[in-house]
């Protein structure tokens, strides 16, 4: 680790007041950020802890949905019978994920920005553009099983890890983001994070000081909920792929459908057009292999990473067979 | 910096770079070794320890964000001579072979029991709106909460009897005090 | 006085036999148990000495000659007070190996350590660690064992029948098997450690080590001083499985720097090392062709392999032997390859040759079987041999069919073709393997001190994990008649008398043989005591029994105590029997046709590996080699990039071990009886049998319960779903 200026931040104004610069970093559980400073691929001059804002609560909105503070920790949200019963997507999404002890300390907010797992993203003797902007990319052409397939780059195949986030973006949550001046404003799941482009190193629409303050999900609109995912073992273990659904049955018809994808590419992954494609019709076995079809449709593989396509297909179908049924 | 270190009930006055993890201010400061540095990045759990209750990896904790906490590590479970139930039950089952990861699969085991007990769900729990106090715990049950604790010795089906074991045993206790 | 014994014959002690005390193979807790659960174990990383300072080693991140080391800069990072790099060796030794291990000249493998960074907190050592970036003229090297210029086919490790050629054509049933596992790492969940400190030219270093009497020496060697100044400790060890059989770079860079410092130095080696520093199991290509007759009886056997490591490296892994078979066979062939390649150094990973040679031949078998028309289990047991069939030796016991059959009962099997059970998306199905493991015992010494209060074992053998604490506490209270718990053992010190330690499950057979006449001479004290025959003796609950008088041994034993030495070495049994342990293994599989995830659900494992010293212990260590299985079938793999060779998986959240979750209930029997050439105690090595075969079980299940066949480990999601769509479901 880079030696660095710690400082505890006693309420939101003071934090980004702290971390109003591009050496600085928040720390909240610490379990992505310590892990990478370790490894000196994250080397913030000042290290904002955030962990003691108290942002620790699930509360109702008034609309019905769920606000979730950014310090809630992962077991937390998980554990939150509002969660289990309304949310069990997002639920399912987090046990999925890391073990006890991570979800212990891991935060909701910590967890949407962490960063890929790519293995030279954290490796400081290999190229990487998102590391070092111009770097080069050592996944394109390593054994690169764990790699993305989809929204990828010239510039950068790196995955996003969370499960989590994956069923956020099911579920439409939005983000609630304090900035320096002290404004805060919602951010769509979909306008929260970047895809790699040229800029690799830009992974969200965070600016300098922006500190992630809630998550909020709207009342659920979907009566099934599932998160599935596939993994090289059974427990403790990043997702080969992984896909959330939300989905409501009216008349044998797909009346509303929100999918998201972990594992295949840099953000958690929608497609609108899959969705719109199946909204309306009655399910059947060739409705959702057209659907995987059309997801793929754009997928890039680079050796390693080919079977992820055919893998998400079936993951697909088996997870729109069992939300429809 | 300077802070306060609550291990085990004791308070300790330490001052440390900031870079300083849980765990290495646990070994190299306060020179309580039984906590293991097994990878140092969150991935096998051989430094599991106890903060305020909750089981975490004090590898990936900075010692600094814990002025004020209460610690436990495996030396505060309990002693040669006054082993707690799990610790006992380890013995009786086999539940380790080298014994390294030990110290992190009992502060793990011992957290688990207070998970089960407050009805957290697992991902292989059936029916995440029932609470699982009610249940009788799965085998299935205790190998994914323990998921977060490797041990290459392969002591898992020793591990997982030695907490079903007490895991019964907590619940009869229970009922028979209700 | 020293009992000594030569292993060239029957040597069984009746005495195990008789179990007047009954401390013999009885499933007793560990004795160090208390001190493992309460975290007061100490391992080689947990002393905390006056004055240390932590060392941590700095990689090189591509191979060639290091033209500048760049040290300037990190010598006045804040901090360190020391950067070494002369003598750190390339890679580990190998294990029972005397000599230094090998000196490096440049780097010869990517993430080579070539630099100790040495500083006052383990924070400052570990940031100039990785600051560390040192010139390098790079040199191309060959990378992919497939492709390598240097293949080398060493003349004793080949093997070619006359008339294998006719016998293979003439057979009706044949197959033709090429099975490929990847490189695999042992993985311990304690890192590589050691810290050195000196007391004028006295060394004493405390290390994560499996065998202490060689490691002593191949230090010394390294270091260029006595044998005798070296003082080894090890009492526990957090896990070995062949990664610590040799002296590290930690090791010999710990001593060097705390030898320049005056001060005690701690290296531990950060996972990422372990990884990628020192040992791999070599990955392998093993064409495997079987034939048999219209009997089902094997007649053509060839078995041709190719495995890989650094050039000048002695070892290879020993996938094969060409002078032996372990199934009927008429002609052998055998073709053992080493491609001469710069991935990290190739060494002993738990059962090296039978942990990926004997899975590959049962799923060949497996193959065979289904050729033929025959159950796999009936294949197996027609062609069972009571004599090695290429060496003419006969075993000194392999009982192989009685596994088979005891293990098939307790399982359950039953044969049934493939694809013909289904749970909602998963493929149900069984699978077998036999597992075969050679068996050797070794030069061993121990010293067991006899007082009114018990007795007092001291061997330099080690604990990492397999009991030895608990086992050779049974020997010596069974043969002295005393209370196990009035046994105290003492381990890992080179101030006791040498053991051959920790490998090839050969640590019980060999200081608990030790052990057991040092008991023997103590026996012959005690008896010359009474003026009677030793033999006349029964020794009970601290008491001993001579015709009608029951005396208590604090009546006999001096103030002072006994204490007496055993010395065991090996001889020629080789010559005359073949000492090999064996098994049956069977796994109920689940394979997800949507996911093409494999879940095992259920295995059973039956041993024979002669006497079992401790049921719990032998247990314990069944199941690990049942679940090294698991993940040698299912997710183990080190992926090396071809572009540098470089392990790009060097952690525990890419290279996947087995979880908690992973593993399904397991229950393993003994076929406990006492071998007659496995010296006094009869017992076999038993720490690496489970593993060797066990994937195969697995994959044969899968095939079993999908109709797929992955031949390529481990059988990941992506393979089991290719196959899948290959067979068109």
């Amino acid at each position: 680790m880079r030696p660095f200026d710690y400082r505890r931040a006693g309420d939101v104004a003071q934090a980004t007041a702290a971390a109003g610069d591009a050496t600085a970093a928040y720390i909240a559980g610490g379990t992505n950020i310590i892990d990478l400073m370790k490894l000196e691929v994250s080397t913030p001059a000042r290290l904002v802890d955030i962990s003691r804002l108290p942002l620790h609560r699930i509360t109702q909105t008034q609309d019905g949905g769920l606000r979730i503070g950014a310090m809630v920790s992962n077991s937390a949200v998980a554990a939150d019978m509002a969660v289990r019963q309304r949310y069990p997507l997002l639920a399912r999404a987090i046990l999925a994920g890391a073990s006890g002890q991570i979800r212990n300390k891991a935060t909701v907010g910590g967890n949407l920005l962490q960063r890929t797992r790519c293995a030279w993203f954290q490796d400081i003797s290999a190229a990487c553009n998102k590391r070092e902007p111009g770097a080069g990319c050592a996944a394109k052409d390593g054994p690169n099983r764990m790699n993305a397939i989809l929204g990828v780059s010239g510039h950068c195949i790196a995955a996003h890890p969370s499960d989590m986030a994956v069923a956020l973006r099911a579920l439409d949550a939005q983000i609630e983001v304090t900035a320096a001046d002290g404004a805060t404003r919602l951010v769509a799941m979909d306008d929260f994070y970047r895809l790699p482009g040229d800029a690799p190193h830009l992974e969200t629409c965070l600016a300098e000081g922006d500190l992630v303050t809630s998550v909020i999900l709207p009342p659920p609109t979907a009566e099934t909920q599932i998160y599935r995912k596939i993994r090289d073992r059974a427990s403790y273990a990043f997702a080969l792929v992984s896909v959330a659904a939300a989905l409501r049955m009216q008349d044998g018809r797909i009346a509303a459908v929100r999918l998201a994808f972990g594992g295949v590419a840099p953000r958690p992954w929608n497609d609108p057009a899959v969705e719109q494609l199946l909204i309306g019709q009655p399910p059947s076995k060739d409705l959702f292999v057209h659907a995987g079809e059309a997801l793929v449709a754009p997928a890039i593989g680079h050796g390693g990473n080919d079977f992820k396509i055919t893998m998400v297909q079936r993951l697909l179908a088996a997870v729109l067979r069992e939300a429809s049924e | 910096m300077r802070l306060i270190l609550t291990v085990n009930g004791a308070d300790h006055a330490v001052d440390l770079d900031p870079r300083t993890t849980l765990l290495d201010a646990l070994r190299h400061d306060l020179d309580l070794t039984g906590t293991k540095k097994g990878c140092d990045h969150g991935q096998c759990g051989a430094c599991t320890v106890l903060v305020n209750g909750q089981r975490i990896n004090a590898c990936l904790a900075l010692a600094v964000m814990h002025d004020g906490d209460e610690i436990t590590t495996v030396e505060g479970l309990g002693e040669v001579d006054h082993l707690s139930p799990l610790q006992s039950a380890f013995l009786t089952h086999d539940g380790f072979q080298c014994g390294f990861c030990t110290p992190g699969q009992l502060v793990s085991a011992t957290a688990m029991l207070t998970e089960l007990h407050d009805g957290w769900a697992s991902h292989v729990t059936e029916n995440l709106t029932e609470t699982l106090t009610a249940q009788p715990t799965s085998r299935a049950e205790i190998a994914e909460r323990m998921s977060g604790n490797l041990c290459r010795c392969a002591c898992y089906p020793g591990i997982v009897a030695a907490i079903e074991e007490v895991v019964v045993r907590s619940r009869a206790d229970r009922e028979a005090a209700e | 006085m020293t009992e000594t014994l030569k292993l060239d014959g029957p040597s069984r002690e009746a005495l195990l036999d008789r179990a007047a005390q009954g401390a013999i193979g009885r499933g007793l807790d560990r004795p160090e148990g208390p001190l493992k659960v309460t975290g007061q174990a100490g391992y080689a990383a947990d002393a905390r000495l006056d004055g240390m300072v932590h060392g941590v080693l700095a990689r090189a991140r591509q191979t060639g000659t290091i033209t500048d080391h760049r040290l300037e800069a990190l010598k006045a990072m804040p901090g360190v007070v020391l950067v070494l790099t002369d003598g750190i060796p390339r890679n580990p030794a190998q294990g029972a190996v005397p000599t230094a291990p090998p000196a490096a000249d440049g780097v010869a493998y990517t993430g080579q350590p070539t630099a100790l960074i040495v500083a006052e907190r383990f924070e400052d050592a570990w940031h100039a660690a990785l600051a560390y970036d040192p010139q390098i003229t790079p040199v191309a090297h060959d990378l992919d064992p497939e492709t390598a210029a240097t293949v080398e086919t060493p003349e004793d490790k080949q093997r070619a029948d006359d008339g294998w050629q006719d016998t293979w054509d003439a057979a009706p049933t044949k197959v033709d098997v090429t099975v490929t596992t990847p490189s695999l790492t042992s993985a311990p969940m304690e890192p590589h450690a050691a810290i050195a400190m000196w007391e004028g030219d006295q060394l004493t270093l405390r290390g994560g080590l499996q065998m202490l009497k060689f490691n002593r020496k191949s230090l010394a060697d390294a270091l260029d001083m006595p044998v005798a100044k070296i003082r080894l400790l090890a009492p526990y060890v957090g896990g070995g499985f062949g990664s610590k059989l040799g002296v590290a770079q930690e090791a010999v860079a710990a001593a060097l720097a705390a030898k320049q410092l005056g001060r005690p130095v701690s290296v531990v080696m950060h996972r990422r090392q372990v990884f990628e520093a020192t040992m791999r199991r070599s990955e392998s290509r093993q064409r495997i062709r079987l034939a048999c007759d219209d009997a089902g009886i094997i007649r053509a056997t060839a078995q041709e392999y190719r495995v890989s490591n650094l050039p000048g490296e002695a070892f290879s892994e020993p996938v094969a032997r060409a002078d032996r078979a372990f199934y009927a066979t008429d002609k052998l062939k055998i073709t053992h390859e080493i491609a001469r390649i710069h991935r990290m150094a190739a060494g002993s990973v738990r059962a090296p040759g039978e942990a990926i040679g004997i899975p590959a031949f049962e799923m060949a078998l497996d193959e065979l079987a289904e050729a033929a028309g025959i159950d796999p289990l009936e294949l197996r047991l027609k062609n069972t041999v009571e004599a090695d069939p290429i060496s003419g030796l006969p075993f000194s016991s392999y009982p192989l069919a009685d596994t088979l059959k005891a293990g098939a009962k307790a399982f359950g099997w039953q044969h049934r073709p493939p694809r013909q059970q289904q749970e909602g998306e998963w493929w149900i199905g069984q699978g077998l393997a036999s597992a075969i493991r050679g068996h050797f015992a070794a030069e061993a010494e121990a010293r067991v001190s006899l007082t009114a209060q018990g007795a007092i074992v001291e061997t330099d053998q080690t604990d990492i994990g397999t009991g030895s604490y608990a086992i050779l506490r049974q020997i010596t209270g069974e043969m002295l008649g005393l209370d196990p718990a009035d046994v105290e053992v003492r381990l890992g010190d080179t101030a006791f008398p040498p053991a051959f330690g920790s490998g090839g499950s050969a640590g019980a057979a060999s200081s608990g043989t030790a052990v057991l006449l040092a008991c023997r001479a103590l026996r012959k004290r005690i008896a010359a005591s009474l003026d009677a025959a030793p033999d006349d003796l029964t020794l009970k609950d601290g008491h001993v029994i001579h015709g009608n008088r029951r005396t208590a041994l604090a009546q006999i034993v001096p103030q002072e105590g006994w204490c007496e030495q055993g010395h065991v070495a090996a001889g020629d049994i080789s010559d005359k029997v073949r000492t090999t342990t064996c098994g049956a293994m069977f796994a109920q599989v689940a394979v997800n046709a949507v996911t093409g995830e494999i879940r095992v659900r259920q295995m059973h494992g039956t041993f024979a590996a002669g006497r079992i010293l401790n049921h719990k212990t032998a247990t314990s260590q069944c199941h690990g080699g049942l679940i090294w299985g698991i993940g040698m079938a299912l997710m183990e793999e080190l992926h090396h990039d071809p572009r540098d060779g470089a392990v790009v998986n060097r952690d525990f959240a890419q290279f996947h071990i087995p979880a908690n979750a992973d593993v399904p209930p397991l229950s393993v029997d003994f076929l406990d009886a006492a071998d007659d050439w496995g010296g006094p105690l009869g017992a076999l090595g038993l720490g690496e049998l489970s593993i060797s075969g066990a994937a195969g079980a697995i994959l044969n299940a899968v095939h079993n319960a999908a109709g797929i066949r992955i031949r390529d480990m481990p059988a990941t999601p992506d393979k089991v779903l290719d196959a899948l769509d290959k067979l068109g479901s």
